[in-house]
């Protein structure tokens, strides 16, 4: 084994690119490649491994197929702008496709808070968008805070390239993974006894991998814990239009937009179409911020990460179709709470508890009972059990630093109805012939003990 | 407590090595106010300082409506558009890369094959010159550049990287060419300074010259980045660009022909000139190394292609009927454009580097200059934008080590709007030569019968007309001996 130094020299490449914080090495990619390897297909290998670690909405694709039908691209049209389209790489965005999306991102809250066109910047995804975020708002060696469990990602998002690390602000299932005011505190103060700045709090609404809202108080609370510290609040809104009632959705722009934008310049919001859209492919991005210098050097680093202008002419008619949009986000809305209710009923017979949700493309499920103690290990144990046993890959916790082990995330959007009720199958199968061993085994331990 | 403006951001956001407060921009700004259109604002300023390629894009546009397949929002292509909409891989659609690797040698001649499992994505060319960065070097690191380059790697090697660029100053005595001589100077100028050199970064074809890298001086650099175990980045943005002999050296080829460490070789690409697509973001990595390739892949989550637009590209450059016609009829209406602008330059006596690629001209202001520096320079850079209404780029905004040097495009304009940018360009220069006719002339009726004994240079009416300004340095009026005499 080469020593580290060693390494370094005969290769010649940057610390970034010899260091592990691109994350790949986590289970959260190793289930990917079991799933790679030996893929579920449902005409053809009925034995395959069903991915359910992947949060991708694939449960209302066929309303945009639908719009692309009703409104296909006339080659005509197509060519007399394309000139123009091609050419174009202004860092601003197309104007008309930032004020469809700020439209969209306004019907998805209701109508409860007012998106300003020019203050959207356009990046290549949300994965660009929160590292863009992090590195103008800390320099290197700073903390972000962030809430446990959260979305894996994140790890090489923030961290890799920038520099700045992540403090995690812990979550217990004993309150529902609330975010409170001592755990805020408290993560604050590690960061500071690590001698390390504290720049700002991220959270994502709703949570990823929660699958549930952060409610009105609790927002107020942490808007509250940013201004009090003087630090930026960052809020990753990717799922918003994933919540499954207008409703029960707060956004952290409708609390600012009732307090009349107090304290909103040090509130920035990230948003994305690749999960309420199921458009992860284009790589459309947002941020959203509050703050005019934050847009403006935001806007210049998206040079380095633009949206194709083809992409942002298409989605500037698609969302720009009060129609098509306003359908598709209540449409959209239904079918992930029928989803969720099917999966969450399922597991309940089956005997596993999830966390009750009321957004996103996933459950939170507790297999903490399955563990004869409950460590990190022995969630490991159950996750590699079930991958390769179950043949089902699920999200172990702690891949998402949930600080308790024994919870699951476990998608159910990225996959037809069909292939889930199998999925739903094997994990019923699954827990009970465990607990058949279980009876077996306790009432053997039993004749043993007498 | 309040949080103002730019307060509680971090170093990189309140600094500015974003690079937008240089010249190169302000240009720009004074275009955006006052835009040349033919019928609409035929006095505006006509841009000239924008490296696009304009000149092929209705052969696309021919190809598309060919091919409404290519397109996934057609009826012809919705089929696509799920798996499409939905492929995040960052390896990227195989299609898409087998169709670049193919395109990228067909460029080169098919002189040297690409590995389409080598090619990694960004957005754009900026986006892949910052990803290299960030793989190969550390803050604080060294890069070497030679100079004039192109303006906006300020911003993109350095930026969020935290890598110093070390320029590499060539000189017009020689064409700009590169030496060993100039390569070994910087490089022991940074081991003086105590900085690492991790590797140089060329454009080849270069930006702002024109030129491609002859053989001889591409395997010197080649040489000499191996013995100092140094990376070698090429930025090969322009390499379709090519109108005339000599033919493209690629470093993909230079690598075949000596004993090269590959793994210190990586090539930067895009389509946003050679294809005339600079919206569409196509930025490319190639590595010769494995380490590097991987990495790249995973650091490409920051900047992937759209899938729509893989999808497309991959259709049209696989398409080598296509592929054939465009790059012959492009380099063909690239040679008459350039060969139109730099004849009627060279009828106004200005002179220009002999060039044989690139979308722009270097062209040589020095005979206008009222006085050989920098502020001179600045002085004749606001001349020309505000009475000739052309908006050119100054040769320092490209770190150029001598001053009077411009860049100016002729590929994103037609023809008709070239010919109003040459008369407006003769009209000038007619004046200059008037201007200084007259003030010659004063000269003369105040000295009345005197003789004296100038330097020919001075009274040669030709040498005048060609370059009235070049006396001296300081003062804008010709400085007469006999007033020397006298005090």
């Amino acid at each position: 084994m080469v020593a580290e130094s060693e390494r370094y020299l005969s290769v010649g490449l940057s610390k970034v690119a010899l260091s592990e914080t691109h994350g790949e090495d986590s289970p959260y990619f190793a289930g990917w490649k079991a799933y790679d390897e030996n893929p579920y297909d449902e005409l053809r290998d009925s034995a395959g491994v069903i991915q359910m670690g992947l949060a991708e909405n694939q449960v209302s694709f066929d309303m945009v197929e639908k719009y692309l039908e009703n409104n296909p691209a006339n080659i005509g049209n197509e060519t007399s702008t394309f000139r123009e389209n091609a050419l174009f790489q202004d860092y601003h965005g197309l104007k008309s496709f930032r004020k469809a999306m700020a439209s969209f991102m306004e019907q998805i809250r209701g109508g409860r808070a007012k998106f300003d066109p020019d203050k959207i910047v356009i990046t290549a995804g949300a994965t660009a968008a929160n590292e863009l975020l992090t590195f103008i708002l800390a320099d290197p060696g700073d903390a972000l805070l962030i809430p446990t469990p959260y979305y894996p990602g994140f790890d090489r998002d923030l961290r890799w390239r920038t520099g700045v690390n992540i403090i995690p602000i812990h979550s217990k299932s004993s309150n529902n993974f609330k975010i409170t005011q001592e755990s805020l505190e408290s993560a604050y103060n590690e960061a500071m006894s690590k001698n390390m700045k504290v720049r700002g709090v991220l959270i994502t609404n709703p949570s990823n991998p929660l699958g549930a809202t952060i409610t009105r108080p609790v927002l107020e609370g942490i808007l509250e814990f940013v201004t009090s510290k003087n630090i930026h609040l960052v809020s990753d809104e990717i799922y918003s239009g994933s919540a499954f009632s207008s409703e029960e959705f707060v956004s952290i722009s409708e609390i600012l937009e009732a307090r009349k934008y107090q304290e909103s310049e040090r509130v920035h919001i990230v948003y994305s179409l690749s999960k309420d859209l199921g458009l992860p492919g284009f790589r459309v991005g947002t941020i959203y911020s509050y703050n005019d210098h934050v847009v403006k050097t935001a806007r210049r680093m998206s040079s380095f990460t633009l949206i194709s202008s083809q992409t942002q002419q298409f989605l500037a008619s698609m969302l720009s179709d009060r129609q098509f949009t306003e359908n598709y986000i209540k449409t959209n809305r239904e079918r992930l709470k029928k989803r969720q209710q099917m999966i969450v009923s399922v597991l309940e017979n089956s005997g596993i508890q999830c966390l009750k949700g009321n957004a996103g493309l996933f459950c939170w499920m507790n297999m903490s009972p399955l563990l004869e103690e409950c460590t990190k290990e022995q969630e490991l144990d159950l996750w590699k059990l079930i991958l390769h046993e179950v043949k089902l890959n699920i999200s172990p916790g702690s891949s998402c630093h949930c600080s308790e082990p024994g919870w699951f995330r476990v998608c159910f959007a990225n996959m037809s109805e069909r292939t889930l009720e199998v999925a739903l199958k094997r994990i019923h199968d699954f827990m009970s012939s465990r607990k058949k061993t279980w009876i077996l085994f306790s009432s053997f331990k039993g004749r043993v003990s007498v | 407590m309040e949080l103002k403006g730019s307060s509680n951001l971090s170093k990189l956001a309140t600094g500015n090595d974003h690079g937008e407060n240089s010249l190169y921009f302000e240009g720009w700004k004074a275009y955006d106010n006052d835009p040349f259109h033919p019928t609409r604002n035929p006095k505006g300023v006509i841009q000239m300082g924008l490296s696009e390629n304009q000149l092929s894009v209705e052969l696309i546009e021919d190809w598309i409506k060919k091919n409404p397949g290519a397109s996934i929002c057609t009826p012809e292509g919705i089929l696509a558009f799920k798996d499409i909409a939905n492929f995040q891989d960052y390896h990227g659609l195989p299609e898409f890369r087998n169709a670049v690797a193919k395109f990228m040698w067909k460029v080169r001649g098919g002189l040297a094959g690409f590995d389409p499992e080598r090619i990694v994505m960004a957005g754009g060319a900026t986006g892949a010159s910052e990803l290299l960065m960030f793989c190969l070097a550390d803050p604080g690191d060294g890069f070497l550049v030679p100079s004039p380059c192109y303006p906006a790697f300020d911003r993109d090697l350095r930026w969020r990287t935290g890598v110093q660029l070390l320029y590499v100053n060539c000189k017009s005595s020689n064409n700009f060419q590169l030496t060993q001589q100039s390569l070994e100077n910087a490089y022991e100028n940074a081991r003086k300074a105590n900085i690492k050199v991790k590797g140089l970064i060329i454009a080849n074809p270069s930006n702002p010259l024109g030129t491609t890298m002859d053989k001889a001086t591409f395997k010197m650099l080649v040489k000499f980045i191996n013995d100092k175990k140094i990376h070698l980045v090429c930025d090969e943005i322009y390499s379709a660009t090519v109108f005339c002999g000599p033919k493209l050296v690629s470093v993909s080829e230079i690598i075949e022909e000596m004993e090269c460490d590959r793994d210190l070789i990586h090539i930067v690409y895009s389509l946003s000139k050679d294809m005339g697509l600079p919206g569409f973001r196509v930025g490319i990595v190639y590595s010769y190394n494995d380490k590097v390739v991987s990495c790249a892949r995973k650091m490409s989550s920051f900047g992937l292609i759209s899938s729509q637009t893989q999808y497309f590209l991959a259709s049209m450059l696989s398409d080598e009927e296509f592929v054939e016609k465009y790059l012959s009829e492009s380099a063909i209406r690239l040679a008459n454009q350039h060969d139109l602008f730099t004849r009627g330059l060279d009828e106004v006596g200005i002179k220009c580097l002999e060039s044989n690629a690139g979308l722009y001209v270097w062209m040589d202001l020095r005979p206008l200059l009222k006085e050989a520096t920098f502020e001179g320079e600045m002085d004749l850079w606001r001349v020309i934008i505000s009475d000739v209404k052309l908006n050119v780029s100054p040769g320092s905004s490209f770190h150029c080590h001598e001053p009077g040097w411009f860049r100016v495009c002729f590929a994103n304009m037609d023809i008709k709007t070239m010919r109003i940018a040459l008369g407006r360009i003769r009209k000038f220069v007619v004046q200059e030569n008037d201007q200084v006719r007259q003030v010659k002339k004063q000269k003369k009726t105040s000295e009345g019968h005197l003789t004296l004994n100038f330097s020919s240079q001075m009274y040669d009416e030709t040498w005048v007309v060609s370059s009235p300004r070049l006396l001296s340095p300081r003062s804008p009026l010709p400085q007469s001996p006999l007033l020397r005499a006298r005090t």
